[in-house]
């Protein structure tokens, strides 16, 4: 349980710190940037962001690390393939179900 | 150039996207309850900050009572990407876009919302920005509220099925690029690296909470890859889809 006071607190740094980084540059830069390290490094970022909290995280996001492996290798060829993100994640979703129903009633 | 500034483009442009949200958000709210939070602080989080991965980055910081700098500074890394997104939808605007819009719109200017948005043909203006952004922002918070409250319903069996959800997403959007594009792929893998050692090496493990990983194993892996892939100068920026 975090209390009112001290969560109203870090609800207003969190969502000030998320909206300052999302309406300056939209309100300020009129312009392309052109810096080649500035550019890069915000094209990587997204991609290092999400690696970095997928793995390892994904495999103790579910109740069973075998039922979070399979998962998360569903997710992984279906995206290769490029499938939309709604049928990836309900497919690791369904995958986890299943895998737990095997593990919970049949072994 | 002309301009698509209709409100109810902009609504139907969104639907798709709210209903992923809907259950990406769904997650969210069962993720927010289980870790300690009320329903109302999971839903006001959802509300104000609209995006997944800084939402589930700073849930684990607040229970956990962690410095605001801390959450500050990892939210300032993870929605950094924000940032290049509102510079480049910023160059789609019509003319009817005013400085007031422009305060509201990028309040919702998601991945998905930009990567709709600014892969139009034409010019976009204030009329469909506002559409484009309410239908996502309503399944965001819908999502987050039916999570929250459903949590404390649901079989255990489902809610560890749910709670894959978001980082299959993240897997999603990851992936595909990194199929394509072999310097990204390297990133990824560079980072995961990084997390992992993080996660497991004793003393790393006890010490540096989870906010701080993501910023020191971000910046690291992502100046690197600046540095030594960077992109090819004076071209557009490529538009990008992540969580």
């Amino acid at each position: 349980m975090v209390e009112p006071v001290k969560f109203l607190l870090y609800l207003l740094v969190m969502a000030g710190v998320t909206y300052l980084v999302r309406m300056l540059p939209m309100v300020l830069v009129r312009k392309k940037i052109k810096n080649t390290f500035i550019r890069s490094f915000l094209y990587y970022v997204p991609y290092a962001v999400l690696s970095v909290m997928t793995i390892p995280g994904i495999f103790s996001s579910t109740s069973y690390l075998a039922s979070a492996i399979c998962g998360f290798a569903v997710a992984l060829v279906l995206s290769y393939f490029n499938r939309s993100l709604l049928t990836v994640a309900a497919s690791a979703c369904g995958t986890v179900l299943v895998v737990e129903l095997i593990i919970t009633y049949l072994l | 150039m002309r301009e698509q500034n209709s409100f109810m483009a902009g609504i139907k442009d969104g639907f798709p996207i709210c209903l992923g949200y809907l259950s990406v958000a769904f997650a969210f709210g069962i993720t927010a309850v289980n870790s300690g939070l009320d329903i109302w602080q999971a839903v006001l989080i959802s509300m104000l900050n609209v995006t997944s991965a800084g939402q589930l980055a700073g849930v684990p910081i607040i229970v956990g009572g962690g410095t605001l700098l801390e959450l500050g500074a990892t939210q300032l890394i993870i929605n950094l990407r924000y940032a290049l997104m509102s510079v480049s939808l910023s160059q789609k605007f019509g003319k009817s876009m005013r400085l007031v819009d422009k305060f509201l719109v990028s309040f919702v200017n998601t991945d998905e919302v930009f990567a709709v948005s600014s892969s139009k043909g034409m010019d976009v203006g204030r009329n469909y920005m506002y559409g484009i952004t309410l239908t996502p922002f309503v399944g965001w918070t819908l999502g987050t509220l039916l999570g929250a409250v459903a949590g404390n319903i649901l079989p255990a069996i489902v809610i560890s099925a749910l709670g894959i959800a978001i980082y299959a997403m993240f897997v999603a959007i990851v992936t595909p690029v990194a199929r394509k594009e072999r310097p990204v792929l390297l990133c990824s893998l560079f980072a995961i690296a990084l997390s992992c050692i993080f996660s497991y090496v004793p003393f790393l493990k006890e010490n540096i909470s989870s906010g701080f990983v993501i910023i020191i194993c971000t910046i690291v892996a992502s100046v690197l890859f600046a540095l030594i892939f960077p992109l090819p100068p004076e071209q557009e920026e490529e538009v990008e889809l992540d969580g």
